[in-house]
């Protein structure tokens, strides 16, 4: 137990994992902050405003297609009308119908809580799972590089219980993190809805669907972290190599994702890893190919389509994380420590 | 041997035997670092470990420590198996092992407190090894502005941190100024008066000489010699003695009577050099058979460095520059090469 809350003190005094976790949590009260002050609750004025601004702009348009034509009829009845300029009939000039004009479009961004707040769950997400991984990444790595845990190694001589306490210690904090930002997130947006839109229509089934995609980004920033560690014990170095291997993963997919389409392989995406971790937040990713023609009983052209769900997407991460993380007990079990 | 239960008697802190490693990489192929050392360092003594860089000194202490693995022989630290016993042993041993590197963004007092932490050792330990080592004053400061000096001390403090029985350094006199050397000679006195047991490897001989009650010499991964300083300095002084008598006119006598004994004897003006005897009693009981009485018997006296530079052959030679692996090299066939030597025990 006191290894567990010596590397969590450890964990705590490091500088890089603080600052980076605060600059996190910065982006996502930015983001929070943003959110609240573009939105505005809609009542009889907004509606009233948005009204009238449909009129006007109704009202210009009338103006304007009375004046050309106007203007077209004078041409014609002085013949010097340029050819292109006018039509030839100029009774053909008619402003667009009234419901071309909606007050519905001129209404504020307002935020509608049961709609949008699963998607802001993946901004929080992306942005601690990426805190995850590099924080998880440094703190392992410029110990080992650094030397301190050899150091460590001299105090407590069992490789594999001190590698799998340090990262219990990170796991738990990420944990903290998350949940405190998880609460804190939901209890801003929770406002912006009641302050800046609406809560309607927030059943317990609604509940339970965000709290639902609420603990699949928990597991998902923990198998950030988890991954960062596990690569940057492997590799025994800082997140400075990390960023490579991140740099290469980017690059790699890329490329990667170049190829496939000039070997025109359906369904690119199902390649790219980004499409994974929506399928895991949204429980399902449609990828359509707009290329394969499936005619449907009205005679229109429907995309062929395949669904990555959830559950392949867990398969890979099971897989990514059994990999590095056993790689990394393995390497740890095995190498030399000098 | 006789020595063998005389050996085993006395405790030993730490013993190693026959222990090899052999370095592989990818790239280089291999390379044998230790080929079959031995050293054994009894309870309560400052032990040196000698060598020549690259000797395999470092090698050795990790593997002892269980950082690195090796590829056969056996060690022992205060009686118990390691590496299988590590764990339990490692809260008896305090060790720094070649310049250690510490987080250089923690202060030194957050670096020993972290590893008080994890060893169970009271936090309130952690000033007291620092004043120790004098860095009372900088201790919250980071690791990063330390001085290699002062870095060096904090290595020591963290060997000492946990009181340990046997504790392990690795050229701790590295970067420090001579009151730092000093100090550290009185510290490691002090610390095997209180009945810890050191084990301090140095190229300083004039240092390990001082501080050192018996060393091991390792040269390209064997053991060359070890035993006791004064015995070691004797057995390669060719075990020469000068031996003065209560009557200079009995010199010749007793050159006469030495000779038919086995020993080889350079008479002097008012002494005799005597050479290739076993032990110095051999003398005094040869000559007061014959009623002669020695007034001084001394071994010839000559310092370590200069047995280190003969045993491992490292001396210079003006107009070569020695490369690093171009040790002594003992002849693998005959055995324990220290036997011819007399080792420890004699
Ligand atoms: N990690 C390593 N990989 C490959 N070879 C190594 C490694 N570490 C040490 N060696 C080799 O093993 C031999 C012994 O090295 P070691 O560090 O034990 O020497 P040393 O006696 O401590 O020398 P010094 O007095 O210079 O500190 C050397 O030839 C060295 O090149
Ligand atoms: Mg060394």
């Amino acid at each position: 137990m006191n290894l567990y809350t010596t590397e969590l003190r450890r964990l705590g005094k490091r500088r890089f994992v603080r600052y980076l976790t605060l600059a996190g949590l910065l982006v996502l009260v930015a983001v929070a902050v943003g959110m609240f002050l573009t939105n505005q609750k809609i009542g009889p004025a907004q509606v009233a405003e948005a009204e009238r601004v449909a009129e006007r702009d109704y009202q210009q348009n009338v103006a304007m297609t009375q004046q050309f034509r106007a203007e077209c009829e004078r041409a014609k009845v002085a013949g010097d009308a340029p050819r292109d300029r006018f039509p030839e009939d100029c009774s053909s000039i008619t402003p667009p119908p009234r419901d071309a004009f909606q007050a519905e479009w001129h209404l504020p961004a307002t935020f509608e809580f049961r709609e949008e707040f699963a998607e802001t769950l993946i901004t929080v997400t992306a942005v601690l799972a990426l805190v995850a991984f590099v924080g998880g990444a440094s703190f392992v790595g410029a110990e080992w590089s650094t030397g301190g845990m050899m150091n460590l190694l001299l105090w407590r001589p069992q490789r594999i219980r001190v590698l799998l306490t340090k990262l219990g210690a990170l796991l738990s904090a990420l944990f903290g993190v998350t949940v405190l930002a998880g609460v804190l997130w939901t209890a801003a947006f929770w406002a912006t809805g009641s302050l800046r839109g609406s809560t309607a229509g927030m059943t317990a089934g609604a509940w339970q669907s965000f709290g639902l995609t609420g603990l699949r980004g928990l597991a998902l920033v923990l198998l950030a972290g988890a991954l960062g560690f596990g690569l940057a014990s492997l590799g025994r170095h800082t997140a400075l190599a990390l960023g490579g291997v991140l740099g290469v993963m980017v690059v790699g997919q890329f490329g990667l994702g170049v190829v496939l389409a000039m070997a025109q392989v359906r369904f690119i995406e199902s390649w790219l890893l980004p499409t994974y971790l929506l399928a895991w937040m949204n429980k399902k990713v449609t990828l359509q190919d707009w290329a394969a023609c499936q005619a449907s009983y009205t005679g229109e052209c429907e995309p062929l389509t395949r669904d990555i769900t959830w559950q392949s997407s867990s398969v890979l991460f099971a897989v990514s994380l059994v990999v590095v993380l056993g790689g990394a007990i393995w390497s740890m079990r095995r190498r030399d420590i000098t | 041997m006789p020595d063998v239960t005389r050996e085993a008697e006395m405790a030993a802190v730490l013993e190693i035997e026959g222990l090899r490693k052999t370095y592989r990489s990818r790239r280089r192929g291999t390379r044998q670092a230790l080929d079959g050392f031995d050293m054994r360092v009894e309870a309560g003594q400052v032990h040196g470990f000698l060598g020549p860089n690259g000797s395999g000194k470092t090698t050795t202490l990790r593997t002892l420590l269980g950082l690195i693995r090796p590829n056969g022989g056996r060690m022992a630290i205060l009686g118990q198996e390691v590496p299988a016993a590590l764990p339990s042993v490692a809260g008896q041993v305090g060790a720094i092992v070649e310049s250690p590197q510490f987080f250089p963004h923690f202060s030194a007092r957050d670096t020993l407190s972290l590893l008080a932490g994890a060893g169970g050792v009271p936090q309130t330990r952690v000033m007291e090894v620092l004043e120790l080592v004098g860095l009372r004053e900088r201790a919250k400061d980071r690791v990063k502005t330390y001085s290699l000096g002062m870095k060096q001390r904090l290595a020591v403090a963290s060997a000492l941190l946990k009181n340990p029985k046997l504790l392990i350094l690795d050229e701790p006199a590295n970067g420090l100024d001579p009151g730092g050397i000093r100090e550290m000679r009185s510290l490691m006195r002090d610390l095997a008066a209180s009945g810890m047991t050191v084990v301090v490897s140095s190229h300083i001989l004039g240092e390990v000489q001082l501080i050192c009650d018996s060393v091991t010499i390792i040269s390209l991964g064997r053991r060359v010699a070890a035993g006791p300083v004064a015995e070691v300095l004797a057995e390669h002084s060719g075990n020469g003695l000068r031996v003065r008598l209560e009557a200079v006119t009995d010199l010749p006598h007793a050159a006469d009577l030495l000779t038919r004994a086995g020993a080889r004897v350079t008479p002097h003006d008012d002494h005799l050099l005597v050479y290739d005897v076993d032990k110095p009693a051999t003398v005094t009981r040869t000559l007061a058979a014959a009623n002669l009485y020695v007034s001084e018997l001394a071994t010839l006296t000559v310092d370590l460095e200069s047995v280190f530079l003969e045993l491992t052959a490292t001396a210079p030679v003006p107009g070569q520059h020695r490369q690093v692996d171009q040790s002594v090299v003992v002849d693998g066939s005959s055995g324990d090469p220290t036997t011819s030597n007399g080792g420890w025990g004699v």
